[in-house]
């Protein structure tokens, strides 16, 4: 506990509290519950039922109303808490609400209706988590298509990526020919040209090779990443040309040599890629919302965008399908967290 | 077997021009060092007999077949990097084994290969490590047994040794002549030093910016350096260098003035009196010699290394003259000492740096 | 030990997926080598060359150079070989205003507002992000425990998708949302925070902030770190008060990194979309519709649709966002020499 208390306090050297010390506390505290808080709100909110939700004030847990069966009843009944005339406390299930007074039955003794005024009583409710939230949409309705989309969409996209990005990157690090600073001045011009700047050519590109309402076409365009060619290329700058010489007395072909030579000796550069392709494919938006028009074709995101767009918005889904949609990037930020940020403050890229 | 020949061989990068029509025969079973300072071209040239350059001009023949336009993974031969450039993520094993398999040849006898190689050069007890795990030593071996596997018709070696500390170097240095002593192959060596060229060879090859200065035997170069550069480059330490004059020719002997230290007489040399040469002089060849004859110079530095005593000395030209005396002699610096020399192995050279040749008759 | 046994697990591991991938790799290696023998090193370059740039030429700079005759052409067919040639029409039609004081009188006011819109946003939230950026990093800077640990805390939100940061608040901000929750508790009245108009663009500036202010917190934080700690203790040593080292050592030094983290942002600004739209789809009204949205909708949404005007206000956009470009180009080449320096 005294290590505990002696972290939290710790301070800029002295043994005075500097109003600095007060303001960097303040800072991370806050920065800390502004940005959980609302994912673990979100989370939280997502094992309500829609009864629950529509609450106001919204409670912490997510609390139902007991149910119970009744003999001489078909449906549960919901279970209240009544104080008497008497000021005793009973347990009695409610059969109808007509204005003001409620008719209820003690369950243990469901022949007689008791009459209650509704002030009196209290819904007894416990802490239960609706986990029918995540089951229905992902069974019911398309969403574990969605999930299967954005999978495809994502990890074709990685591979692809992977694959093309670091054999160009090979080609322009590793070979002289003329015209390679001609392709690396393209390269770097293009690195900031947003997909927004070009979509609507770049639609009809798509639709004259067949590619609209296609799982591909969301994928094609994306893969060759200006960011991954160049930054594969800055890393196998740094293997040694020895290193081919060698595998080329070895009797190297030149694809061996770019298979087993250079692709292994990449491996903490591809894996950051394959990290950043992996988080930007599962979240791209604008790109899929255009090229998918048919619902079994939406990615996750172009399907949530549109179920919360719908008119009758149905919160409790959407919650639990927002969540899902975020599970795969909260497990990349949970084990590759340290990796990704001390990668973006080396090269300073996104 | 293996005899490697050069024919006019140049090599341009864009407009510099690194290597200047390079002619040079080596036989088969010969080690041939090619030696000389940083930036001479030795490296080039060893890279376009691998196949790892092309010449911008000239033709490389190997086994009297021209190879000039063939690959590098195709002439057969095999080369020790200066890094190694062991493959990091392979094992010893997978480093040894990298070539032959894609030569396509059968497991059995890759671990034949392998396991012969690795006991030659006792690196079996590490076979499974990577090189990260393995001392500089350990990783030369390694370099080297990736070559010995492939039985390549020639070894090509880019400096070897440089990357390991004094002491281990001799002894690498050792090996290395045993090896090319017991598998009797070709071997081209590339150093900038001297004595690893000297205790190597069987001929090295001087090189400066891209020209060979001279082809010889260790002793010859060491006896008689065809130019300045030669003679400056080859020996430990480096000769002294005098200027001097030809005095003339009388009786097949020759005098030369020296500047201010008086004259002295060699053998005839084909030299027009007045005639600026420079003598040169070995360090080892310069004795201490009482009373008022021989060169004067004042002492500067003394080295005593016990068996022998290294005096450096300036002379009343301003000339500096290092000499190696055998033995432990009692001299201070700022003493002038006086220097007999033995004019039987004397060098000069005339203007233009070109060793003089004995005189006609 | 047991890191070694890990690794040594998760490279096996790896070998078993990579099998199936390392033989059809050699398979492709017979062919490659005939082609190699054949064609030589260069053809082997353009080999590896090729698929990249065949992707890269197809689907960015092929559209990149048929943007600009697209946006000379008219009418809804979607070919450009379909497509009437209009000249300049398209932008005279974006520029065509009765008084440029005024956007109503313009024929495209949805253009010059989606302009005016996301000039407001750019302002505003620039200067938000660069401040807050800037304060996370000093914050982070300092001699923390676990700074690793705070630094992921502001970090998280930068990897959730557009579509969940945009539903995320939407949840928070509704009228009985957890943000009013809070008011209401501390005896105010609550906000309809989207559907009222200013408080819509407020919200969504504020929370693309949230989403992306950890991003360039780090980079800041890169930038602190560099500088040499001598620097501090010879100001220290000097009697230099902290805010005198913050504005002549601190600043000055992190004004490389803070010029990148400025056009960045800004670049990322101007072309702001999917969080927001998710957020308040543009709305309420027109008071968060953005550029590209804009584009979106006239290129795509049935209603409006007319390819080449989206193509021309996708150019103009592109100008602003070169300029920015080789503006920062510019920066990180001078922060290079100096580095080199």
């Amino acid at each position: 506990m005294s290590r505990v208390s002696s972290f939290l306090l710790r301070r800029r050297g002295g043994t005075r509290w500097d109003w600095t010390d007060v303001f960097t506390w303040f800072w991370l505290i806050g920065g800390f519950i502004l940005m959980f808080g609302p994912a673990a709100w979100l989370v939280n909110s997502s094992f309500k039922t829609p009864a629950a939700l529509a609450e106001f004030p919204p409670t912490l847990l997510p609390y139902v109303t007991e149910l119970v069966q009744v003999d001489g009843y078909d449906n549960a009944l919901p279970l209240y808490e009544v104080t008497d005339e008497n000021g005793d406390a009973r347990v009695l299930a409610e059969v109808r609400r007509i204005g003001i007074v409620a008719q209820m039955v003690d369950p243990a003794n469901p022949q007689e209706i008791i009459k209650v005024s509704i002030q009196d009583r209290t819904p007894r409710r416990t802490v239960s988590f609706a986990t029918e939230n995540y089951v229905e949409p992902l069974v019911a309705n398309d969403f574990l298509r969605y999930l299967w989309n954005s999978v495809f969409v994502t990890v074709m996209a990685t591979i692809i990526t992977l694959l093309t990005n670091s054999m160009a990157a090979f080609a322009l690090s590793k070979y002289q020919f003329r015209g390679r600073s001609t392709v690396m001045m393209l390269i770097v011009a293009t690195l900031m040209v947003p997909l927004s700047v070009i979509i609507v050519p770049l639609y009809s590109v798509i639709s004259a090779m067949g590619l609209f309402n296609s799982l591909w076409g969301v994928i094609l365009p994306t893969v060759a990443t200006p960011t991954g060619v160049f930054m594969l290329r800055q890393y196998m700058l740094t293997i040694p040309d020895e290193l081919i010489d060698a595998a080329r007395m070895d009797k190297a072909s030149e694809w061996q040599i770019y298979w087993r030579i250079v692709l292994p000796l990449t491996a903490p550069a591809l894996a950051v890629l394959a990290i950043f392709s992996v988080v930007w494919r599962w979240n791209d938006f604008l790109w899929p919302l255009i090229v998918l028009s048919r619902r079994e074709l939406y990615t996750l995101q172009v399907g949530l965008n549109t179920y919360a767009g719908e008119l009758n918005v149905q919160w409790h889904f959407i919650l639990a399908m927002t969540v899902v949609t975020m599970i795969p990037v909260v497990l990349v930020f949970i084990f590759l967290q340290r990796f990704i940020t001390t990668g973006i403050a080396g090269a300073g890229l996104k | 077997m293996s005899r490697i020949t050069l024919t006019g061989v140049s090599r341009s990068f864009g407009q510099v021009q690194v290597l200047h029509d390079i002619d040079l025969d080596i036989r088969d079973g010969e080690l041939v060092v090619f030696v000389g300072p940083s930036g001479c071209g030795k490296s080039t040239l060893l890279r376009l007999i691998a196949g790892l350059d092309r010449p911008t001009k000239g033709t490389i023949a190997i086994n009297d077949e021209d190879v000039t336009r063939v690959a590098a993974a195709d002439r057969g031969l095999a080369m020790v990097f200066q890094s190694y450039a062991l493959y990091p993520h392979m094992s010893v094993r997978q480093n040894l084994a990298f070539g032959l398999e894609n030569a396509r040849m059968p497991r059995a006898e890759i671990d034949q290969r392998i396991a012969e190689a690795a006991r030659m050069l006792e690196i079996a007890p590490y076979l499974d490590r990577r090189p990260g795990q393995l001392s500089g030593g350990q990783r030369q071996r390694v370099a080297i047994g990736r070559a010995i596997v492939r039985n390549p018709t020639a070894f090509l070696l880019d400096e070897p040794l440089s990357n390991l500390d004094a002491e281990l170097r001799i002894s690498t240095r050792a090996e290395l002549a045993a090896l090319h002593e017991r598998l009797s192959a070709t071997m081209i060596y590339v150093t900038h030093d001297q004595t690893e060229a000297m205790t190597l060879a069987d001929r090295i090859v001087v090189l400066r910016a891209g020209r060979i200065e001279q082809v010889g035997t260790p002793l010859e170069l060491y006896n008689r350096p065809a130019n300045l550069f030669v003679a400056g480059f080859i020996g430990a330490p480096r000769m002294n260098f005098l200027p001097a004059e030809i005095g003339g020719t009388k009786d097949g002997r020759t005098r030369l003035d020296l500047e201010g230290a008086g004259s002295l007489e060699v053998e005839a040399v084909a030299a027009s009196p007045g005639d600026e040469v420079t003598l040169g002089l070995r360090p080892h060849q310069l004795r201490l010699v009482d009373g008022g004859e021989g060169m004067a110079a004042e002492v500067s530095l003394v080295e005593a290394l016990g068996s022998e005593t290294v005096v450096h000395t300036r002379m009343e030209g301003g000339e500096s003259l290092l000499a190696v005396l055998s033995g432990q002699h009692q001299v201070e610096a700022g003493e002038t000492v006086r220097f007999s020399l033995d004019s039987t192995d004397l060098h000069l050279f005339d203007s233009d740096g070109v060793r003089l040749q004995p005189a006609a008759n | 030990m047991t890191a070694q046994a890990n690794t040594s697990i998760a490279r096996r591991a790896g070998a078993i997926i990579m099998a199936p991938v390392a033989l059809l790799a050699r398979a492709f290696d017979p062919p490659l080598r005939m082609l190699q023998k054949f064609g030589g090193t260069n053809v082997m370059a353009a080999f590896f060359l090729a698929p990249n740039m065949l992707i890269f030429g197809v689907f960015v700079l092929f559209p990149l150079a048929v943007n600009i005759a697209y946006s000379m052409t008219g009418g809804n067919a979607l070919f450009l070989t379909n497509r009437e040639f209009v000249g300049l029409d398209q932008y005279e039609r974006l520029f065509d205003c009765g008084n440029y004081l005024d956007r109503q009188t313009c024929r495209e006011d949805l253009f010059w507002t989606a302009v005016w819109n996301t000039s407001s946003f750019v302002v505003l939230q620039v200067s938000l992000m660069v401040g807050v950026a800037l304060v996370t990093a000093l914050v982070l800077n300092r001699d923390l425990k676990a700074r690793s640990f705070w630094r992921a805390v502001f970090f998280f939100p930068v990897l959730l998708s557009p579509v969940v940061v945009g539903l995320i608040w939407r949840w928070i901000l509704q009228r009985q949302g957890l943000l009013n929750f809070g008011l209401y508790e501390l005896g105010f009245e609550p906000v309809n925070w989207l559907v009222e108009r200013n408080w819509a663009f407020a919200a969504a500036v504020g929370v693309s902030v949230w989403a992306h202010v950890g991003f360039y917190a780090l980079i800041l934080l890169a930038g602190l770190q560099a500088i040499p700690k001598e620097l501090y203790e010879a100001a220290e040593m000097d009697g230099t008060k902290p805010g005198r080292v913050f504005w002549r050592i601190t600043l000055p030094l992190l004004m490389p990194n803070l010029l990148v983290v400025l056009v960045l942002t800004l670049i990322r600004a101007v072309q702001i979309f999917d969080e927001v739209y998710v957020l308040t789809g543009g709305g309420p009204g027109t008071s968060t519709l953005f550029l590209t949205q804009y584009i979106y909708e006239v290129g795509f949404a049935s209603h409006l649709r007319n390819p080449g005007l989206a193509s021309a206000a996708s150019i103009l956009m592109g100008l602003v966002l070169i300029v920015l470009t080789l503006f920062q180009l510019g920066i990180v080449r001078r922060n290079d020499r100096r580095g080199g320096k």
